[in-house]
């Protein structure tokens, strides 16, 4: 599943993921991760059955974790169906199914790139 | 195929099969009238023909129903407010902070889709007060009047709903394309276009229109789409007045112009939209039902999506002649995945086939229930079109005109120290970095010169120069290089010839003289 970590300013500069990784053992993939002088917005991928100990372990490290169950949530009444959000995900969330546009939203990291893209303005992230 | 006939041959054809025609269109609104007509849509009729061959086919089917839901940014519509007391003669107005032209008459006024709104600019604009319109939502209007002695009101303020106007006339010049090229970018950047977000390196491919749907595509030789032809229009009756603005049937590209009452339309069928840093439009459903009256319709309806084809054009290279990179069938377009240059670039849509079936079933239901007439035009399409580019007087000058040829550059192995001496004795404080043979391969700039001094790491050009360099052609218009500037919010950039060696330097600076001059 996926987790999105908010990291404060303080403890930004820090190794916190190798170090979680060392003590959790859990097999980590770095989706997404934007970091700046200030804070850092990071998305996981952790295996489910290590996540509640991977979010404990940032916990205690100050590190705010919230798991992305519904990454990206879509308007049904302005969807159209057009398509236009299909093939620019990175992590191709959207794909046709006999021409009506499913999403798979587990899929999503949060990149933002089809919130601007849907020309619907149907698309909004989930963010906690 | 018949498409590709000259247009005497044409009216040869179209004579000689109203000779052999096997049903009248009287025949087939009877049929309708009384319940009795077979219907199917444009998806569903290929395999009819297949079965039955084109005479059979007449004989099974009456109307073929099309459809197709997409942008049309050529989209509008006409507004009349009653006359206020005292009277006004409407100069400017705006709908919901959305400018309408008032320079029809006292009261009239054109509210085009993609002109975005004052307050919230390309997030709202006219196509979304027409859609909020046809939801029964209130608008705020404001006018400002000329002030004449018959109309001597200069400014009011009222708030309308759809009911409140006499008349709302959608009057649309340029609908329901034929056929739509496909859009890729060569570019590194992503583009925000029309055409949606292109991503760099031909990262996606976008195609737009309706395929096997769509309603030129099923009459290409409008043997009964013409002039006075009656259309669903977004969910109303509405007649076709003539091919539409860059109507252009020698090369497949029909356009129609339409009408419609507003005020019979579903917002189901028209949707405001907005395409990132392109601006508002119209998404719109259109659909036409086609009798089958000859064996002719009945094989031009059963076109296939494999049977259409548009070329995928480059959306990268930011002038009117686009390269055209291959052409492709909207079956290949459909299939998710078309291959350009060996490799394999992902395509989806951007008009909603989904839509478009949505709309040729619910005309197909229409007809059936004999809510839905067929009308034969008064006039044919036009068999010839113009869509010429634009005739420019006023031709603006060339990067070649305006930049500066006294400039130099540097190769990678010369040191910080000489660089920067060529910055201070030279005119720009940007550097182009070449290979042995001229060809661009970085730049080098005062800034850049100044971080490595001061972090004393490197004294090599080469290590610490930008490989990533914006750079334009000299035979460019000026306008793409003030583009780019603004874009990269840089301020010069290396002029290359068509081999990438460097000719030129063009500056901000050159293009704001040449402005002061045209002042
Ligand atoms: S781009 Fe928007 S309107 Fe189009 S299919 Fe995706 S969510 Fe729906
Ligand atoms: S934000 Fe949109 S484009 Fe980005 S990963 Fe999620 S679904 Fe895909």
């Amino acid at each position: 599943m996926k987790l999105m970590l908010h990291v404060a300013p303080g403890i930004v500069r820090q190794p916190l993921i190798a170090s979680v990784i060392l003590e959790t053992n859990a097999l980590v993939n770095i989706e997404r991760a934007s970091i700046d002088a200030v804070s850092g917005e990071i998305v996981l991928e952790v295996p489910v059955e290590k996540s509640q100990e991977v979010m404990d372990a940032f916990e205690r490290r100050g590190v705010k974790v919230v798991p992305l169950e519904n990454p990206v949530i879509r308007d049904e009444n302005e969807c159209v169906h057009c398509g236009g959000c299909v093939s620019i995900c990175p992590t191709g969330t959207f794909r046709f199914e006999d021409w009506r546009v499913v999403a798979d939203s587990g899929k999503c990291i949060q990149c933002g790139a089809c919130i601007v893209a849907c020309p619907q303005r149907a698309l909004n992230l989930v963010t906690k | 195929m018949l498409e590709e006939e000259s247009p005497t041959s044409f009216y040869r054809i179209a004579y000689f099969h109203k000779l052999v025609q096997e049903k009248s269109l009287s025949e087939i609104n009877e049929r309708i009238r009384d319940g009795s007509a077979r219907v199917v849509t444009a998806e569903e009729m290929p395999d009819i023909v297949d079965e039955l061959g084109p005479a059979g086919a007449v004989r099974e089917v009456d109307v073929v129903t099309t459809g197709t839901f997409g942008a049309m940014c050529s989209s509008g519509v006409f507004l009349n407010l009653g006359h206020s007391d005292p009277p006004i003669k409407i100069s400017k107005a705006l709908l919901n902070r959305v400018e309408a032209y008032g320079g029809i008459a006292a009261v009239d006024l054109f509210l085009g889709a993609t002109q975005p709104s004052e307050d919230r600019g390309n997030e709202y604009g006219g196509a979304h007060v027409m859609e909020d319109l046809i939801s029964g939502k209130q608008i705020e209007v404001e006018a400002f009047g000329a002030g004449t002695d018959c109309y001597p009101q200069m400014e009011l303020e009222t708030s309308l709903r759809l009911e409140d106007f006499n008349q709302a006339m959608m009057v649309n010049p340029r609908n329901a394309y034929q056929r739509y090229n496909a859009a890729t970018n060569s570019s590194d950047r992503s583009m925000h276009t029309y055409m949606g977000t292109l991503l760099p390196r031909f990262g996606n491919i976008h195609y737009c229109g309706a395929g096997i749907l769509s309603p030129l595509s099923n009459d290409p030789n409008y043997d009964y789409i013409g002039v006075g032809t009656r259309i669903f229009l977004a969910g109303a009756q509405g007649y076709v007045m003539g091919s539409g603005t860059q109507h252009n049937p020698q090369n497949h590209f029909g356009t129609l112009m339409v009408t419609g009452d507003m005020k019979k339309m579903n917002n189901r069928f028209l949707r405001a939209a907005t395409f990132h840093k392109y601006g508002p439009s119209l998404y719109l459903g259109i659909g036409i039902p086609i009798p089958i009256l000859n064996e002719r319709l009945a094989r031009s309806t059963a076109v296939r999506d494999k049977d259409i084809t548009v070329p995928v054009m480059d959306y990268g290279i930011a002038r009117r002649d686009r390269p055209s990179l291959k052409m492709v069938s909207y079956e290949d377009l459909k299939s998710g995945m078309v291959e350009i240059n060996g490799k394999e670039i992902l395509t989806s849509s951007l008009s909603s086939f989904y839509m478009a079936r949505e709309v040729a079933r619910t005309l197909k239901e229409q007809v059936e229930k004999g809510e839905f007439l067929l009308s034969s035009a008064v006039e044919p399409l036009s068999r010839l079109g113009s869509s010429r580019p634009m005739k420019q007087t006023k031709e603006s000058p060339n990067v070649g005109d305006v930049m500066s040829r006294d400039m130099v550059s540097v190769c990678e192995d010369i040191d910080i120290k000489e660089a920067a001496s060529l910055i201070v004795s030279g005119l720009f404080d940007h550097l182009p970095v070449v290979s042995r043979d001229g060809r661009l391969t970085g730049i080098i700039t005062a800034w850049d010169i100044s971080k490595a001094v001061a972090s004393g790491k490197s004294s090599r050009i080469g290590d610490i120069m930008t490989r990533r360099v914006y750079c334009v052609k000299s035979d460019e218009p000026i306008e793409l290089a003030a583009r780019t500037f603004d874009t990269h919010s840089i301020s010069a950039m290396p002029v290359v010839d068509r081999d990438n060696k460097v000719i030129g330097m063009i500056t901000s600076n050159h293009l704001s003289r040449l402005l002061a001059r045209r002042r």
